[in-house]
């Protein structure tokens, strides 16, 4: 080693996820993220609106190819991202702690999260059939339902459980075949910019999560108008932000799906029927003979 | 009678005399015009100057009737539902197709422009090429794209493809005759330099970067070369000569940085269709979602186009 000092750590630097790539806002803003003793502990991107349109370029361009992957892949590959964070505890539980988790609770949210992934993993491949029907019509066809991926999904994040919530969220959107948009949590944006890493590592094709940081107040808008997004989920925010995600969905007629105020951290929190919130049920008459 | 309108005898230009093109000055001279920032009303004008100057184009081997009439039909309701747009400045067919599109068209005032002389190779005799270009105009067609033979030019016989040009010119008698290089065949930028000023002193209306079947097609760079060496041979014999980027350019917003380039290289009497072309199959609809997005304030999905 060429000095003898002490070693100067090397900060990360928190960049968002767009087409399976990292990079920084195209609006070359950051925020300073503090701890409750107004120390810096990282600086994120403060995502624009113009890097929210081009995560909806990817995620659009993603979808074909993943809604046409195979029920069982999907699941195959949210276990692979089950099994990268089960490596990855350690740093998830550190930044978590940074962000004022308790160590307990940390430990808790991230054995959750993992468990979650593996929870919608297993129902890759099951939920079709549990939501699928034949129906009994007085016609000479042969009727039926099946589920289809509604298309690009935005999702705001909680802004409390910044993993957990984020995961149970993205889970159930992208098993489904969706793509998805993501805001990460306002207030605990680290755990989401890592997460994008481990998605990075876990067979999952770039574009089909995309995941931005930046405020709620200027992106929300944005997230619930954008004419090429098929669905919104949002998770925080009072009558007025329902209102306005609301009126501003209605212009394409967004499936609009609110999870505001959820325990993530409870079994009740995670269910197949999540994943039909971002279906399309399509129904064939099939005509047959008498 | 003026000097220019007496009918020139076209001669062969020296080649050795073409300055050579400073290649790392165009990459740093093309990154400035990608920083301009055009915003509001300037955007707005751009993007409706944009589709003006588009040559709508189909030019596949499964091209049919339908298919044809189809892209008439975008090329004259780019998007009804905005009123006031402009619309295009051509469809772009091969020979074969250029009836269907001209009765497709109509009384509109949008031109059919013809690829002919064997696109996209270039590869067959010369009479050949001709009797096609002659059957492309007779059949209406108001523009004609011809290839030059790049494997003649690679080999330094300037003169044969000076007198192919020169040959398919007369025989487009009124049409214009649009000049393909095919820049991502010949290489340097200083052959693409030295190609424009053949073609140019040929008697080409317009020089084009590429036919889009071949990569790179049109990049900001070599469209800068041209557009630069249609600026000297304005300066040196007063006629001027339109330029027609092609293939590979298909949002908005890259359609913006050539306009920026072509305002700054040749200024604003350049800035028409009659001057100025964009070939391009799928840029229209994405200026018409930016125009949208620019109305509504709500960005766009391509769902709510029609297809091109």
């Amino acid at each position: 080693m060429a000095g003898s000092g002490t070693r100067v750590p090397v900060i990360k630097t928190y960049k968002i996820y767009i087409d399976g790539k990292f990079p920084r806002t195209e609006s070359g803003r950051s925020i300073a993220l503090e701890d409750s003793d107004n120390a810096v502990i990282a600086n994120v991107c403060r995502g624009s609106r113009k890097d929210f349109r081009n995560a909806v370029v990817a995620a659009r361009k993603a979808f074909d190819p993943w809604s046409d992957t195979s029920a069982y892949l999907r699941g195959q590959i949210l276990y692979r991202i089950a099994e990268m964070l089960e490596g990855r505890r350690e740093q998830f539980v550190a930044e978590l702690t940074l962000q004022g988790v308790s160590r307990r609770m940390a430990k808790k949210e991230v054995d959750a999260s993992i468990d979650r992934l593996i929870y919608y993993a297993g129902w890759s491949d099951k939920y079709q059939q549990i939501f699928s029907a034949v129906n009994p019509v007085s016609s000479s066809h042969f009727n039926f339902s099946v589920l289809e991926p509604t298309g690009v999904v935005s999702i705001l994040a909680p802004n409390e459980s910044s993993l957990l919530g984020l995961v149970s969220n993205v889970a159930p959107v992208i098993v489904g075949g969706n793509t998805c948009v993501v805001l990460a949590s306002e207030k605990s944006p680290l755990c989401a910019v890592s997460f994008a890493e481990v998605l990075h590592a876990s067979d999952v094709p770039g574009g089909v999560v995309n995941i931005l940081t930046g405020y709620r107040e200027e992106l929300t808008g944005q997230f619930a108008s954008h004419m090429d997004v098929n669905a919104i989920v949002y998770c925080d925010g009072g009558s007025d932000v329902a209102k306005s995600v609301q009126e501003k969905a209605a212009e394409n007629i967004k499936r609009v799906i609110s999870r505001v105020d959820e325990d993530w951290s409870v079994d009740a929190a995670q269910s197949p029927y999540l994943i039909k919130q971002t279906q399309e049920t399509k129904t064939t008459w099939h005509p047959i003979g008498s | 009678m003026s000097l220019a309108a007496v009918p020139k005898i076209r001669r062969m230009p020296d080649l050795g005399q073409v300055s050579l093109v400073d290649e790392v000055g165009v990459i740093e001279r093309v990154a400035r015009f990608q920083t301009r920032s055009i915003k509001n009303e300037s955007k707005t004008e751009a993007l409706k100057m944009i589709l003006s100057m588009i040559d709508l184009t189909t030019l596949e081997g499964q091209d049919t009737p339908g298919k044809v009439r189809q892209l008439c039909q975008k090329a004259i309701h780019l998007h009804d539902a905005m009123p006031g747009l402009p619309h295009v400045a051509a469809v772009c067919v091969y020979p074969t197709m250029v009836s269907v599109a001209k009765k497709a068209l109509g009384e509109n005032k949008i031109n059919v422009a013809s690829v002919a002389t064997a696109f996209p190779s270039g590869m067959a005799p010369r009479q050949i090429k001709l009797e096609e270009t002659r059957i492309a105009v007779e059949d209406g067609a108001d523009e004609i794209d011809m290839v030059i033979s790049r494997g003649a030019f690679l080999q330094g016989e300037y003169s044969f493809v000076f007198d192919e040009i020169a040959a398919i010119k007369e025989a487009c008698g009124k049409a214009h005759l649009k000049v393909i290089l095919e820049t991502g065949e010949l290489g340097t930028l200083d052959r693409v330099r030295r190609a424009s000023v053949l073609a140019m002193h040929a008697g080409a209306d317009f020089i084009k970067t590429s036919t889009g079947k071949i990569q790179p097609a049109a990049t900001l760079p070599v469209t800068l070369v041209m557009l630069q060496a249609i600026r000297d041979f304005y300066y040196e014999t007063g006629r001027m000569v339109g330029m027609k980027p092609a293939g590979g350019i298909s949002s908005a917003k890259v359609a913006v940085h050539y306009l920026v380039m072509l305002r700054e290289t040749l200024g604003n009497a350049w800035m028409t269709p009659v001057w100025y072309r964009f070939g391009a199959s799928s840029l229209a609809n994405d200026v018409l979602m930016q125009l949208r997005k620019q109305a509504t304030g709500v960005y766009q999905s391509l769902e709510y186009f029609s297809k091109d």
